[in-house]
């Protein structure tokens, strides 16, 4: 079910896995003229999904993405339905197939969904008819993500390609990290990962990434540290001693800063864990951090992605 | 009843080397002559036409009595894992359960080894084996305390029993559901390491050793593990162990698409590990293979990966994925056969699995060279979540006889 013929020949997004560089920074250009929009002081009405219903499926608690989706369709002109595991019937032990048909039948032209088991949002789009938006499975993939931060890179530093990126967190139960190093790599970019030896999940090298367990060693010159979120509510208990100890090893402060090339970019996804991962003198940084910037850069690489993959269904010359 | 004279046939008994062509005579339910000087002339003539005429499969460990499902796969007796609902932890759900198949299907149950399979309190195996239990078994999982383990084997031994066990270790495995390498890496999926299976087997090798038990490890799927099986064999310990078409065949790359009928219990493995798996089997360290069959229904299987219940419906394709490894050269029909009858009979201390005069007329017409392909819609079993969909292969069952009676 794919238009071959077009510049992003994908039904759905997925992943990361599965894209072409060149794909991938179609999406990215894309997104570059939304930016602009969203910036201007007046209206920032597009209009281009009147009449199409965007359902955001979020099975699992969601506040910035979940936002930052519904103001994308909004913005461009869609009927946005937000909807929350919570108060929906997957509680009451309807099964993910039946809430796909379900959602399915109420003819919704793109969903959006979150799920926390990996695997989760293929499983709901091979079984629906519109195309469907990845916004984060388990530990698998968060595309949106990796795609924003490959924008918030690009304007920043005016290419992704032979920058010195450092990612820094727990890899292990992170889908922002295997999206980003997916996406980072196969912009050219320089990966290197670090983990506590806990959180490194095994074979990570096959991505092309350089794995370190010593943060001062990764972030010897590097261009952009980007640091992930020490995910609480996924740990057992045992990974970590304490958030103490994972700071004094993992927390970036602006002694750690300082290794880094002198106009490093850092970046998170949020929400961050002041004082654990990221100190505030560092995530509010007014030159180096880019963290606000990465929530803008959502919102316009999100009306991106809705608007290509609804092209086809709308009858866009050329992608009909 | 009476007598049956299988003519023309190429009889594939496990205990010889080589297969007979010739002529099996059957009187009532047993095996009276393997090329009889004289065929009665009261005997029922049945001309095999050349198909190779073998012992019935008996299968080591299935989680579901499915007779159609048996059937097509030639498998004429099966020892039910106790993980039923409820449990067979009770002399008279054993008795109940071993009447499940009969007259044409003869199902051998496991005792559960823990009461509700727990792993804490000794379940009464005495008076299961008196019902009719055949060996012991721990479930889908290894008994995490090994005292308790120490335990199970020593009252097993007293009761002349084999221990039938999972080979993870409970720690390293708990909340996974893939094997660490790069295929969990990508898809984000919990795994373990590999050698939770390893560090289980060490375990039990070490307690079977003081306690002078028959310890058979259901399903073995590393290099490390048949290793320590191998070292064990040589050392004469009673130690066993069976592995799966699905370990011989597929690696942990069937997982790449979430597909979750390639979800299972013990996880799918590297490359490297699936070529042991085969080594395994070609030097004799791997003494049964099993189907596991467990069968599963959309309810347990159309869900995400990390949801879906592990198992695969494995009795249909048993002896045709089977096959390959004499195809392949790494078996003998015969030695086949004794995996996938005679060494499970002798585990579980059957009276069967062979074509020894006196030995029970359970027979199966084998055509080793049919092609078919396997369809996951298409399957007699009670759900059809095989890995193996589309598939082409090779070896299908004609006939089946179970205790003298063709069905």
């Amino acid at each position: 079910m794919t238009s071959p013929s077009t510049p992003f020949p994908h039904r759905h997004l997925l992943g990361i896995a599965g894209l072409a560089p060149h794909e991938i920074r179609y999406l990215l250009d894309e997104a570059e003229h939304w930016v602009a929009l969203n910036r201007a002081a007046s209206r920032k009405h597009d209009g281009r999904l009147e009449g199409l219903t965007q359902i955001n499926a979020f099975f699992e608690n969601s506040t910035r993405t979940l936002l930052s989706f519904e103001i994308a369709g909004k913005r461009l002109g869609a009927d946005v339905i937000n909807m929350h595991a919570a108060q929906s019937s997957v509680k009451k032990g309807e099964t993910l197939i039946d809430t796909a048909v379900t959602l399915n039948a109420m003819r919704a032209d793109v969903i959006v969904i979150r799920h926390q088991s990996s695997g989760a949002v293929r499983l709901i789009a091979d079984r629906v008819d519109c195309p469907v938006l990845n916004a984060g499975d388990g530990r698998h993939e968060h595309p949106t993500q990796a795609l924003l931060d490959a924008l918030t890179i690009r304007t920043r530093k005016g290419s992704v390609e032979g920058q010195i990126v450092t990612i820094c967190g727990d890899v292990l139960h992170s889908r922002v990290a295997r999206s980003n190093m997916l996406c980072l790599t196969a912009l050219g970019a320089q990966v290197r990962v670090v983990a506590p030896p806990t959180l490194m999940p095994a074979e990570i090298e096959r991505y092309r990434v350089a794995p370190f367990h010593d943060f001062n060693a990764a972030l010897r010159d590097a261009d952009v540290i980007m640091m992930l979120r020490l995910q609480n509510e996924r740990m057992d208990g045992a990974f970590i001693p304490s958030s103490r100890e994972y700071h004094a090893l993992y927390g970036l402060t602006p002694e750690r800063l300082a290794l880094a090339k002198p106009d490093a970019l850092v970046m998170h996804p949020g929400p961050m864990n002041r004082g654990v991962e990221i100190l505030s003198s560092v995530a509010d940084h007014p030159e180096k951090s880019a963290i606000t910037e990465q929530v803008e850069m959502g919102v316009a690489m999100r009306m991106a992605c809705l608007d290509v993959l609804t092209r086809r269904s709308r009858g866009v010359a050329g992608w009909a | 009843m009476g007598m049956i004279a299988i003519e023309n046939a190429r009889l594939c008994d496990p205990a010889a080397d080589i297969i007979i062509d010739g002529t099996l005579l059957i009187r009532d339910t047993v095996i009276e002559a393997v090329n009889p000087a004289t065929i009665p002339v009261n005997a029922e003539r049945i001309d095999a036409a050349g198909l190779v005429v073998a012992p019935g499969i008996i299968d080591l460990g299935v989680f579901k009595t499915d007779k159609p499902a048996f059937h097509f796969g030639g498998i004429t007796r099966a020892a039910l894992m106790p993980d039923t609902s409820p449990t067979l932890d009770d002399p008279g759900l054993v008795q109940h359960a071993g009447r499940g198949g009969k007259p044409d299907f003869w199902v051998h149950p496991l005792a559960a080894a823990t009461r509700g399979l727990a792993g804490k309190d000794l379940a009464e195996i005495a008076m299961m084996k008196a019902a009719g239990a055949r060996g012991v078994a721990t479930g889908r999982a290894a008994i995490a305390d090994a005292g308790v383990m120490l335990r199970v084997l020593r009252y097993a031994a007293a009761l002349d029993l084999t221990v039938v066990t999972h080979a993870e270790d409970a720690g390293l495995t708990a909340g996974t559901i893939a094997t660490e390498g790069e295929t969990a890496t990508r898809l984000g999926l919990p795994a373990a390491p590999s050698c939770a299976e390893a560090i289980a087997i060490t375990r039990d090798i070490a307690l079977a050793r003081i306690s002078g038990a028959r310890l058979h490890f259901r399903l073995v799927t590393t290099a490390e593990g048949f290793a320590l099986i191998r070292a064990a064999k040589a050392d004469g310990l009673a130690i066993t162990c069976g592995t799966s078409p699905a370990y011989l065949f597929l690696s942990d790359a069937a997982v790449s698409d979430f597909r979750t009928f390639a979800r299972l219990s013990p996880p799918l493995r590297s490359e490297s590990d699936r070529q042991a798996t085969i080594a395994a089997v070609a030097d004799g360290t791997v003494d049964v293979i099993t189907s596991s069959h467990d069968p599963r229904g959309p309810e347990d299987k159309r869900l995400p990966f990390e949801d879906a219940a592990p198992g695969m419906a494995g009795a249909e394709t048993l002896l045709a994925l089977s096959l390959n490894l004499v195809r392949e050269g790494q078996l003998t029909l015969p030695a086949l056969m004794r995996l996938l009858a005679a060494n499970p009979a002798r585990l579980l201390g059957l009276d069967a699995g062979s074509l020894t005069p006196g030995a029970p007329a359970d027979i199966i017409f084998i055509d080793p060279e049919t092609p078919w392909r396997v369809d996951s819609r298409k399957m007699a079993a009670a759900a059809g979540n095989t890995p193996f969909h589309g598939l082409p292969v090779q070896g299908r069952v004609r006939k089946v006889m179970k205790g003298g009676i063709f069905y």
